[in-house]
């Protein structure tokens, strides 16, 4: 793999080291992530995947190393980034609706004490569209399914209007039809030269979704294009022992 | 009525008000209990700055008790950081300790000034047209109101003003904190409002009261809420409505106003409970049953759809045949045949039950419907 420049890169992670007491959950963490690719961040559980995705957004605070996003520091670089929180960490009784939850994607462009305006209105409404979901505007969140919440979630995501993009694990308990739906869509992003950092757990269909890879447990195992990373070895090592397992039960897992 | 009469009135309506604006981010964030403990721990900030200043009305004592509920909520959130315990048993540990000493401080220094106990824990809204409020000889009417009043422009302004950044940071922290909203500073920022609206309404309805009044109505708000400007809103009449109600039956039968207004946000949330249109316990109650007999009628129909024609056909599609195999009820099979007879999906003669011709379609619409 050849050396990216600086300015080729969405994302550079250098030394990243965060810690929860003295248990290291990352340990010296070097990744660069260029413009335009799609990017899954894999591991075992426990492997600190969420944690990478939050210390690059910012939400944690390392214990060591930097992180820049398009060559400044994440403060400076809020509203170039788009969000899709892990399903859970919300909370689904809220009482709003699919349509103002999308509008949330919005705020950070309008800032402290700014309403939300028509045009604002017609983006989300335009983005609830886009993931198929315009008939549901006015519903209520827990009165929609597992993957009819994802989708208003990818919904608030494409509202951010962003240029890099961090999802976590937005396939977990969605059906197959809403799942290809959302691939569909994050191609696309991809397409229109955004970054797209996912957090997946989906050793088959890595080949197929991705462009980019990074194997994740505690340390960074190896990153860079899916069919350079994705050897043998390189699970091996991710996944320790238990990749025997994997691989033994391939053909029965769909 | 008298002018007094009318200033408790006011005075009821403004407290049930402020308390419902912050008490619904209290409900939303599941801090219930925060409130609880807010009210007892000001009542510290309240003893400490009297010693200071030695007047029971001086701003310095809102101040103190404000300081005291925010750094409860501060010591808190350190235990419960610490992950040696739970969210709530750190809630439950330090505030009666804040409420103890300060019964202690009472007891010990000020026993003889109109800082009593049972004021503390009731407080005395009776009391409150009596002091009041005069610059340069003119009576500008009781000084809690005037408080309370500020108080409640001060709730109105936060829960307005910072509304998206309360909703966000409220509904989705990560995100929040992710643009730049300071879901911290807002989560403090809130806190020293409800320690403010608690230590203003701590004199009229006590420290134990006003976590009712705090609670109950954005409950019920939330029961029939579907938008958070509505549960806002429901949440401050449901208040306003308990503390009219309140003040009458107080008036009526003489007893304590504060008590009464209390009682009255439990009965408004009895009553939202059961007679809710969307999620009320008499709406599913009906709806259940309606459901079930819409269901076991369906059964019934599949039931004789598949025997007919059979040679079981005689002993299967029979009345007694779905008390003995179906296991119902004599009396339920009666109403299940009563209401498929009345929707003319079976003919029935004697024991015999078989189907119409409707009934035969709504049989092969129900079963394809379900596989």
């Amino acid at each position: 793999m050849k050396d990216l420049l600086d300015d080729e890169c969405s994302v550079i992670v250098q030394d990243l080291t965060v810690a929860y007491k003295e248990k290291p959950v990352l340990w010296d963490i070097d990744l660069k992530i260029p413009k335009g690719v799609l990017l899954a961040i894999v591991g075992p559980n426990g492997a600190g995947k969420t944690t990478l995705l939050r210390s690059i957004m910012g939400l944690i605070k390392p214990a060591a190393g930097n992180v820049s996003i398009f060559g400044q520091s994440i403060k400076k670089q809020k509203n170039t980034i788009g969000y899709m929180p892990q399903r859970g960490s919300v909370d689904w009784d809220f009482p709003t609706d699919a349509l103002d939850v999308v509008m949330m994607g919005r705020y950070g462009h309008l800032g402290w004490f700014r309403r939300p305006t028509k045009a604002d209105k017609k983006l989300a409404l335009d983005a609830l569209d886009r993931v198929g979901m315009l008939d549901f505007s006015d519903r209520q969140l827990n009165q929609l399914s597992g993957g009819q919440q994802q989708r208003v979630f990818l919904a608030r995501a494409l509202v951010q209007d962003a240029d890099l993009y961090f999802m976590d694990e937005p396939f977990v308990g969605v059906d197959a039809v809403t799942e290809q739906a959302i691939i569909g869509l994050l191609k696309e992003l991809r397409n229109q030269s955004k970054t797209v950092v996912v957090v997946h757990h989906d050793l088959q269909t890595l080949s197929d979704y991705f462009d980019w890879v990074s194997l994740l447990n505690v340390r960074q195992i190896a990153y860079g294009p899916v069919k350079d990373v994705l050897t043998n070895e390189n699970l091996r090592t991710t996944y320790g022992g238990r990749r025997a397992f994997l691989m033994a039960n391939q053909p029965f897992v769909d | 009525m008298g002018i007094e009469q009318l200033y408790i009135i006011i005075l009821a309506c403004i407290v049930a008000a402020s308390c419902s604006l912050c008490g619904v981010y209290l409900i939303l964030r599941r801090l219930a209990l925060i409130s609880d403990a807010i009210s007892h721990s000001v009542l510290l900030g309240i003893v400490c700055a009297f010693f200071l200043v030695h007047d029971l009305n001086s701003p310095i004592l809102i101040l103190g008790a404000t300081i005291t509920g925010v750094f409860m909520v501060f010591l808190t959130e350190l235990l419960i950081s610490s992950k040696r315990l739970k969210k709530d048993a750190s809630i439950g540990l330090v505030f009666p300790l804040f409420f103890s000493v300060s019964i202690l401080l009472i007891n010990l220094f000020a026993g003889d000034i109109h800082l009593d106990q049972d004021a503390v824990l009731l407080g005395e809204i009776a009391f409150t047209p009596f002091r009041l409020l005069s610059l340069w000889g003119l009576n500008l009417g009781p000084v809690s109101l005037w408080v309370m009043g500020g108080i409640l422009l001060l709730n109105i302004g936060f829960v307005l003003g910072f509304y998206k950044e309360l909703k966000l940071c409220t509904f989705d922290r990560g995100l929040a904190a992710m643009l730049g909203f300071f879901p911290t500073y807002i989560h403090y920022a809130l806190m020293s409002l409800v320690s403010v609206t608690a230590v203003g309404a701590f004199e009229s309805v006590g420290a134990i009261l006003v976590v009712a009044l705090m609670i109950v109505p954005p409950a019920s708000a939330y029961l029939l809420s579907r938008r958070l400007s509505h549960m806002i809103g429901l949440s401050v009449l449901f208040g306003i409505l308990s503390s009219l109600l309140g003040y009458f039956m107080a008036f009526y039968i003489n007893v304590s106003i504060a008590g009464s207004m209390a009682v009255m946000t439990g009965v408004l949330f009895g009553f939202v409970f059961i007679f809710s249109p969307s999620q009320g316990v008499l709406i599913k109650f009906l709806r259940y049953h309606k459901q079930r007999l819409r269901f076991s009628a369906n059964m019934l129909l599949i039931q004789l759809f598949d025997h007919e024609g059979t040679d079981t056909e005689k002993t299967e599609n029979t009345f007694s045949n779905l008390v003995i195999h179906m296991k119902w009820s004599y009396r339920f099979a009666n109403t299940v045949v009563a209401y498929a007879l009345q929707h003319g999906f079976i003919n029935r003669v004697d024991d015999y039950l078989s189907l119409t011709s409707l009934g035969r379609e709504k049989a092969r619409h129900v079963s394809v419907m379900d596989t």
